[in-house]
């Protein structure tokens, strides 16, 4: 534990320790460009020079370890002159466009030239000008504004595990570029946005579209996957304008998916801003009371029975607590909201959440993946296993398809066949996991929404438990999810109740008249074609695939437009903010429902405001209170023992940018999928 | 690679290292141990070089990337960083003026003069024939015989308009210019002979 002085205080810091990184311990700001906490340390930039004693020139602190009895200053004439001098270099070949520079007033060079900088120049020669380069549809360029800090560079190498930016040429020369101007193939890729410390990569659907203080911001919670990153969303007036990611060490750290960060643009196209009603065969608009009394009159007599609900992917807590209540009172145990048709047991939590947390991978020290793409499913976890991988010591075993992914993996098999052998011990990766400290498992959505699902779960089961998986503070059973809602909605119970029917029964019911009305809450990932025959209310947020055989519409909120909870795969329960109101007649999920059950037969539910209904949730729900963390689960028997299938485990994700209906409204996604997509498929990213 | 900017040209599509070339391909790879054969790429661009006519086409450094197993962009970067890999078709002569400091101060403007006269192009062009590519570089480190010039692998050295003229003309006729000093030097010794260690072991 090294001491060192730093502008006269005394600081003790960590082995290992850089001095930059001590002088933030002491509270002093020391300006940079190219060094960043979570990429590798280049050194290149030289703005964090400071002084040392007994040494003969100013030192670059962020390449500089810190030791004892060290003397730093860092508010001395040297180091002001030294910060001067770099920041007239830098700002040699930087153009002066500020004005219509997108970066402008979030800008780490602008904000450091004011802080640090001469405030004249004395370069009368021309500028350099480097041309454009093309980095895809998500990120414009603007590469005379580079000052090489390679932050990007390393980025990609690092964390995104694409090794496709870099720095051709030299001195004068160099620039940055992908490799013959490709895009990039990183579902990443937008955090070189962030990093990028000066106005050289730009989101390019952003473009001149807004002005950093003209926004107001809101913290939220992201839906598109199941990781629940933490983001920040920037609007205008009615508008959401972009998503930025917020820092939680615990879930993305600073990172998000270009799909969390681009998907935005969908929440502006195909929406559903009124209430519908069929009517000879075609869908008018119609009032709230007309929609309402449509449904009225088809529900109000029916037998429970012969009502379902389906809970889709971009459900919303308080939405599925209220429609849960709303079949109770209806007699209907037709509930469900395994939309996929996932074998998961919802009444051991243990057995449907991502116990280790995904903090949790950086202890793990071997990892078997079952019917899973973590790079398409959750690009987060993904960069986390490989944020692991990269320390050393930990091997991956994948069974299921045979993904691009951004770490070496020992490809265990394609089916079931493999799980069995590796759960009783008969395959050699069975000797990794035995001799790891930390062993997991993390199972897809693919190894159990089949037929065979329950027996996977119960194979997975066994694994976990024949390698001390499971055990004192560690619980390396994981199960990963690819929908928002699914946790939240298997911890209120939202599945069949005695005697009630699953998705694919309520479907098949539908078909036969068993069921004759169905509630759709944001569920658009079915075969809808299958409910022609039944009275269909639809709820969501986008005319997209659930609207297609609806009777009645109702339009809801998407997830930007409501303050509601999110329960992540990991089970952490997180608050999703409103930034905007719902389009036009749109409300607030919660509140249809609560409308609804007004004119229905049950009698209205008892919750007028969103204090109240989170009340009841925590009576039935009691960690739904513990806003931001994980409540641990415990363990119990799971799964079904039984006859393993013979198909290949295949990823439930098959278009990564395509997945939900606002990726879907999206053209900013459509983009991505038509150039990223297959450009990945070469590289087998699709398997 | 900065110093020619060629016309337009054509990527060949396709490169393969023909068997001589591999077998210098392997021995360079067998230098280094196992899992550190990137450290091969410099040498394996330059016989890719060689073998192509004397620049580099980017199917090579695709070749050299999947038989290293590295990324093409760290190849690429490699090839981009040093001028001695041309990214461009060169002549089959590529005539490298030395224009820093110590050999501008001994004469380079004429040394330069002369190769622009005699092969009518200025730096960075290559003649129509295809026979010459003139560019202009920094020090190549043989200052002691300023100023100098490099064809191919050759240097030629103490050079004056006469001499360049000459060794062009030479080149030209299909003759090989002797390389080395032009006037009466040898190697790196003074003018006319030693002064000093006369004696020769």
């Amino acid at each position: 534990m090294p001491t060192l002085t730093i502008d006269g205080k005394d600081v003790t810091v960590a082995q290992g320790t850089t001095v930059l990184q001590a002088c933030e311990i002491a509270g002093i700001e020391v300006p940079r460009f190219c060094y960043h906490e979570r990429l590798s340390i280049a050194g290149n930039c030289r703005m964090c020079l400071v002084e040392q004693e007994k040494a003969p020139k100013p030192i670059a602190s962020c390449a500089m370890p810190a030791a004892d009895n060290m003397v730093i200053h860092t508010n001395t004439p040297q180091v002001k002159k030294a910060r001067e001098g770099v920041m007239e270099f830098l700002l040699i070949n930087h153009p002066l466009d500020c004005p219509i520079c997108d970066q402008g007033g979030e800008c780490d060079l602008q904000d450091q030239s004011m802080a640090y900088g001469k405030g004249a120049t004395r370069f009368h020669e021309n500028k350099r000008a480097v041309k454009e380069k093309y980095m895809g549809p998500l990120i414009k360029t603007v590469m005379t504004r580079c000052i090489h800090c390679t932050r990007c560079v390393r980025f990609a190498e690092e964390v995104a595990g694409v090794e496709e930016i870099g720095a051709i040429g030299r001195g004068e020369h160099m620039e940055i570029t992908t490799y013959l101007e490709q895009a990039m193939t990183s579902e990443l890729s937008g955090n070189v946005i962030d990093l990028c410390p000066v106005g050289a990569l730009t989101s390019k659907p952003y473009a001149f579209t807004a002005r950093s203080w003209e926004l107001e911001k809101v913290e939220s919670v992201d839906v598109h996957d199941a990781v629940g990153s933490n983001i920040r969303v920037d609007f205008r007036g009615k508008e959401v304008m972009r998503v930025l990611p917020r820092l939680n060490e615990d879930v993305n750290q600073e990172w998000i998916s270009d799909k969390t960060r681009f998907a935005y643009d969908g929440l502006k196209r195909g929406r559903l801003d009124r209430p519908y009603v069929r009517q000879d065969g075609r869908l008018r608009e119609a009032t709230w009371a007309e929609a309402f009394g449509a449904i009225a009159a088809n529900v109000n007599g029916l037998p429970g029975a012969k009502i379902a609900a389906i809970a889709g992917d971009l459900a919303d807590l308080e939405a599925m607590a209220a429609l849960k209540d709303l079949m109770a009172n209806l007699g209907s145990p037709h509930i469900d909201c395994r939309q996929d048709g996932a074998r998961l047991d919802a009444s051991v939590r243990a057995s449907y959440l991502f116990n280790s947390t995904i903090a949790g991978i950086d202890k793990a020290d071997a990892l078997l993946i079952v019917g899973s793409n973590p790079r398409i499913e959750a690009p987060i976890v993904n960069a986390r296993i490989r944020q692991r991988w990269l320390a050393g010591g930990f091997r991956i075993g994948v069974i299921g398809e045979r993904p691009e992914l951004t770490y070496d993996y020992d490809y265990l098999g394609a089916g079931p066949g493999t799980l069995g052998e590796v759960a009783s011990g008969g395959h050699s990766f069975a000797e990794v996991l035995r001799g790891a400290q930390h062993p997991m498992i993390i199972v897809g959505q693919g190894a159990l929404a089949r037929a065979d699902g329950a027996a996977v779960l119960a194979a997975a089961r066994q694994i976990a438990e024949t390698y001390g998986m499971i055990g004192d503070g560690w619980n390396g059973f994981n199960v990963l999810h690819t929908a928002a809602s699914r946790v939240g909605g298997l911890d209120l119970g939202f599945v069949p109740g005695d005697g009630g029917l699953d998705v694919e029964g309520m479907l098949t019911g539908a078909q036969s008249g068993a069921v004759e009305v169905v509630y759709l809450l944001h569920a658009d990932e079915l075969d809808t074609s299958r409910l022609e025959n039944a009275f269909v209310i639809y709820q969501g947020s986008h005319g997209d695939n659930g609207v297609k055989h609806a009777d009645v519409i109702l339009p809801g909120a998407a997830y930007t437009e409501k303050n509601a909870t999110w329960i992540n795969t990991e089970g952490r329960v997180q608050l999703g903010s409103r930034a905007v109101f719902p389009p036009g007649d749109a409300r607030e999920d919660w509140t249809i429902v609560r409308a609804l059950s007004e004119v229905l037969t049950g009698g209205k539910l008892p919750y007028d405001n969103l204090g109240a209904l989170r009340r009841r949730i925590a009576g039935a729900v009691a960690h739904a209170t513990a806003v931001g963390d994980v409540v641990p689960a415990e363990w119990g028997a799971f799964g079904q023992p039984g006859l393993l299938g013979d198909a290949p485990f295949a990823s439930t994700v098959t278009q990564h940018y395509l997945t939900n209906p606002i990726c879907r409204a999206s053209t900013i996604m459509a983009e991505c999928h038509a150039v990223i997509e297959p450009a990945q498929e070469g590289t087998g990213t699709h398997g | 690679m900065s110093g020619a900017h060629a016309a337009p040209f054509v990527q060949p599509a396709r490169f393969e290292f023909t068997p001589e070339s591999m077998e210098q391909v392997d021995r360079h790879i067998a230098k280094y141990p196992k899992g550190r054969q990137q450290s091969a790429v410099m040498p394996l661009l330059d016989i890719a070089q060689r073998q192509n006519g004397g620049w580099l086409p980017e199917a090579a450094i695709r070749v050299i990337g999947e038989m290293l197993n590295m990324p093409y962009i760290r190849v690429y970067e490699v090839a981009s960083f040093y001028t001695m890999y041309n990214l461009a078709p060169v002549g089959r002569h590529l005539v490298q003026v030395c224009t820093t400091t110590p050999c501008w101060l001994r004469g380079s403007d004429q040394v330069m003069e002369a190769c622009r006269q005699s092969l009518g192009v200025r730096a960075g062009q290559t003649s129509a024939d295809g026979q010459f590519t003139l560019i202009e570089v920094e020090c190549l480190g043989a200052c002691v015989n300023a100023p100098m010039m490099q064809i191919g692998d050759d240097y030629y050295e103490d050079l004056d308009a006469g001499s360049t003229r000459r060794i062009l003309d030479d080149l030209k006729a299909g003759r090989a210019p002797a390389p080395g000093p032009q006037i009466d030097r040898i190697n790196a010794a003074p003018v006319g002979g030693p002064t000093t260690l006369k004696e020769t072991a």
